[in-house]
């Protein structure tokens, strides 16, 4: 296998059109880089689904639980404080402190499960070094493949992206 | 340096009044704001002017803190003055700022790419200055920190069921939610200043900000599932922090107070006064940064026929309020709803009904919804309103309580008023400072936007 090669486009639709051309044509798409989300390319690259939110319900739930019973620990158990008559685990009253720091749990583990899915904080990377990369960022679109197959059986990934209308086509990291 | 023409709103896509915009025009057009453009005398003597009244709110709070709160007119009957009138202002300011955004993120509606940013940081700005109010209130600011549960040589413990304690709660959880969500926000616009920025301290602060984002095909997909979620419980989140603010006053016994309608009546307050807040900053961001290609009338009628709808049902929540007053029957009730209308603060009362249901039905006409003048103006009137009606919730109650005898006035005095005007200073300092370091606009929206307009 080769080099991955890296093709830059102008346009959205051009990438996409070239995504599933060469993925036609057996070739092994790796990855894009956009410069906004583009949900059709889900599809196209199978991305699997995270389990962001699985992790912020149980960090949420967690934390609300806790919050709840330190509420009761400290005035049933620890500090009994009888005011006016009112029942010592006054649990409707209870609810507000766990409802807000849950919420504030489930946006921090969020943040934790969002960091490690994506595998950042990760500064450098090697698609850096590819020229005219830090336009992924502005305004245009790059896509990463890999041939895969006999080159005889298949048209070349090169001539393949070349034809879908890329602009440039290189070598990762040149 | 390319600047997108303006032209007159487009039909065919209103969002963006432009002929023609590339995702490479609607980048420069916000990054080099930031990067290339210096800030202009404009934007110094705006910093200098909004610098004074934040050297004034530091000598109030060092005046406050030396002599305690008897500098304030607050007395023995009205022990509520400004600062929770301020605190309930700010904070529902920075309520409506994330439900802007989260709503309209929510409901898909695109036009939110142009405002949402900064929105957010309205929201954490206007959080952090509410937060400060309770703190400047509790006569002992330096024993804030009991609020907290954690191990202590008196072995004492919060009371959980004092509102205070929510307040504290409800506060840090939503400010610290708020800056995740700001942040997250950022997190791909970060990495274009990043990879535009020129000098190497830019380059460095905001790459390491960026955390190395690479836009790929992954990273959105877990950023939008995440930024979507983060959204879904910021709705709620800012409906029961504001809430709580409600409980501070319902919770108590007193008339006028104990009501059942106060949390969500304050939620609606908290929406009316935050868009209206939101507005008259898109006009301030619209003309300070040269955006009127991408910030369009529409977005003014927009948000307009959302203030009309936010001052409809104020209107039906005072209407309520009337009514139950008479219906339930209880004296003092009834004799604080003769106070309202003609007791000592009636002409306020009379003018918050005048800024905050009357003059905002203006916006039932198109002509004034698409004049940006008129809604900068009625939005202004509106938060006027708002504050009015924050104070005087605790002046007519504390004012005319059960206790004939103790029926006082509230006079306010110049540290009532520093404290009342300095903050708006510190807001518009931070303000200031955020447009010059992020872009106030998410280009990463806006380039989406751009290509959903078929401009790009």
């Amino acid at each position: 296998m080769t080099k991955p090669l890296v093709a830059e486009f102008s346009d959205a639709d051009s990438l996409i059109k070239a995504a599933v051309h060469l993925k036609r044509e057996g070739h092994q798409l790796l990855d894009t880089f956009t410069p906004f989300r583009l949900p059709e390319l889900d599809g196209i690259l199978v991305v699997k689904p995270s389990r962001i939110r699985l992790a912020m319900l149980v960090g949420g739930l967690a934390m609300a639980a806790f919050a709840y019973f330190l509420q009761w620990y400290s005035s049933v158990i620890n500090y009994p404080l009888n005011v006016g008559g009112r029942p010592l685990n006054s649990w409707p009253v209870f609810l507000l402190v766990p409802f807000e720091v849950g919420m504030l749990a489930a946006a921090l583990s969020g943040l934790a499960a969002f960091l490690w899915a994506c595998r950042l904080p990760r500064l450098y990377h090697p698609i850096f070094d590819t020229t005219d990369f830090a336009r992924a960022s502005q305004d245009r679109f790059f896509l990463l493949a890999a041939q895969t197959g006999e080159q005889e059986h298949s048209a070349s990934l090169r001539e393949v992206l070349k034809h879908s209308g890329a602009l440039a086509v290189r070598e990762q990291g040149l | 340096m390319s600047v997108i023409a303006p032209t007159r709103a487009n039909p065919a896509h209103p969002w963006i009044a432009a002929k023609h915009a590339s995702y490479g025009e609607v980048t420069a057009l916000i990054a080099d704001p930031v990067l290339l453009r210096p800030a202009g005398w404009r934007w110094w003597v705006a910093l200098g002017v909004s610098g004074l009244f934040v050297l004034a709110t530091v000598v109030a709070i060092y005046v406050l803190f030396t002599e305690g709160i008897g500098v304030w007119g607050v007395n023995s009957t009205v022990v509520w003055g400004y600062a929770i009138a301020s605190y309930v202002w700010w904070i529902a300011i920075g309520s409506g700022g994330t439900l802007i955004s989260a709503m309209l993120l929510i409901t898909r509606q695109r036009w939110r790419a142009s405002v949402n940013r900064f929105a957010e940081t309205m929201t954490v700005f206007a959080v952090s200055i509410s937060g400060l109010f309770p703190i400047l209130h509790l006569g002992r600011p330096q024993y804030f920190y009991w609020l907290a549960p954690y191990p202590n040589t008196m072995l004492l413990w919060p009371q959980w069921r004092s509102a205070l304690v929510w307040d504290f709660w409800a506060i840090i959880s939503y400010l610290l939610f708020s800056i995740l969500f700001l942040y997250i926000g950022l997190l791909p616009d970060l990495a274009t200043m990043r990879d535009r920025a020129t000098s190497l301290s830019g380059q460095i602060i905001y790459g390491a900000l960026a955390l190395g984002w690479r836009g790929s095909a992954h990273h959105w997909r877990c950023y939008e599932t995440f930024q979507i979620t983060l959204a879904a419980l910021a709705v709620p989140l800012v409906v029961s922090v504001h809430s709580i603010v409600g409980l501070d006053f319902a919770a108590s016994l007193m008339p006028g107070w104990q009501e059942t309608i106060f949390p969500p009546y304050f939620v609606v307050g908290a929406l009316f006064s935050g868009f209206a807040s939101v507005a008259i900053l898109t006009a301030l961001v619209r003309w300070g940064l040269r955006l009127e290609a991408i910030i369009t009338i529409h977005h003014f009628n927009a948000m307009a026929k959302i203030l009309l709808l936010a001052s409809i049902v104020m209107t039906s929540s005072y209407a309520t309020e009337w009514f139950m007053a008479w219906y339930a029957g209880a004296p003092a009730d009834r004799s604080l709803l003769v106070f309202l209308f003609t007791g000592s603060y009636a002409p306020l009362y009379w003018m918050q009904l005048l800024f905050n249901c009357l003059v905002p039905q203006a916006l039932w006409f198109p002509s004034v919804r698409q004049n940006v003048l008129c809604v900068v103006l009625i939005a202004i009137g509106i938060n006027i309103g708002m504050w009015l009606e924050r104070i005087l919730i605790i002046w007519n109650t504390l004012s005319h309580g059960y206790a004939v005898s103790l029926w006082r006035l509230f006079y306010p005095t110049l540290w009532d008023w520093i404290l009342l005007f300095g903050p708006l200073g510190l807001f518009v300092f931070f303000f200031l400072c955020f447009v010059r370091l992020v872009p106030a606009v998410p280009m990463n929206e806006l380039r989406k936007l751009c290509r959903e307009e078929h401009v790009a």
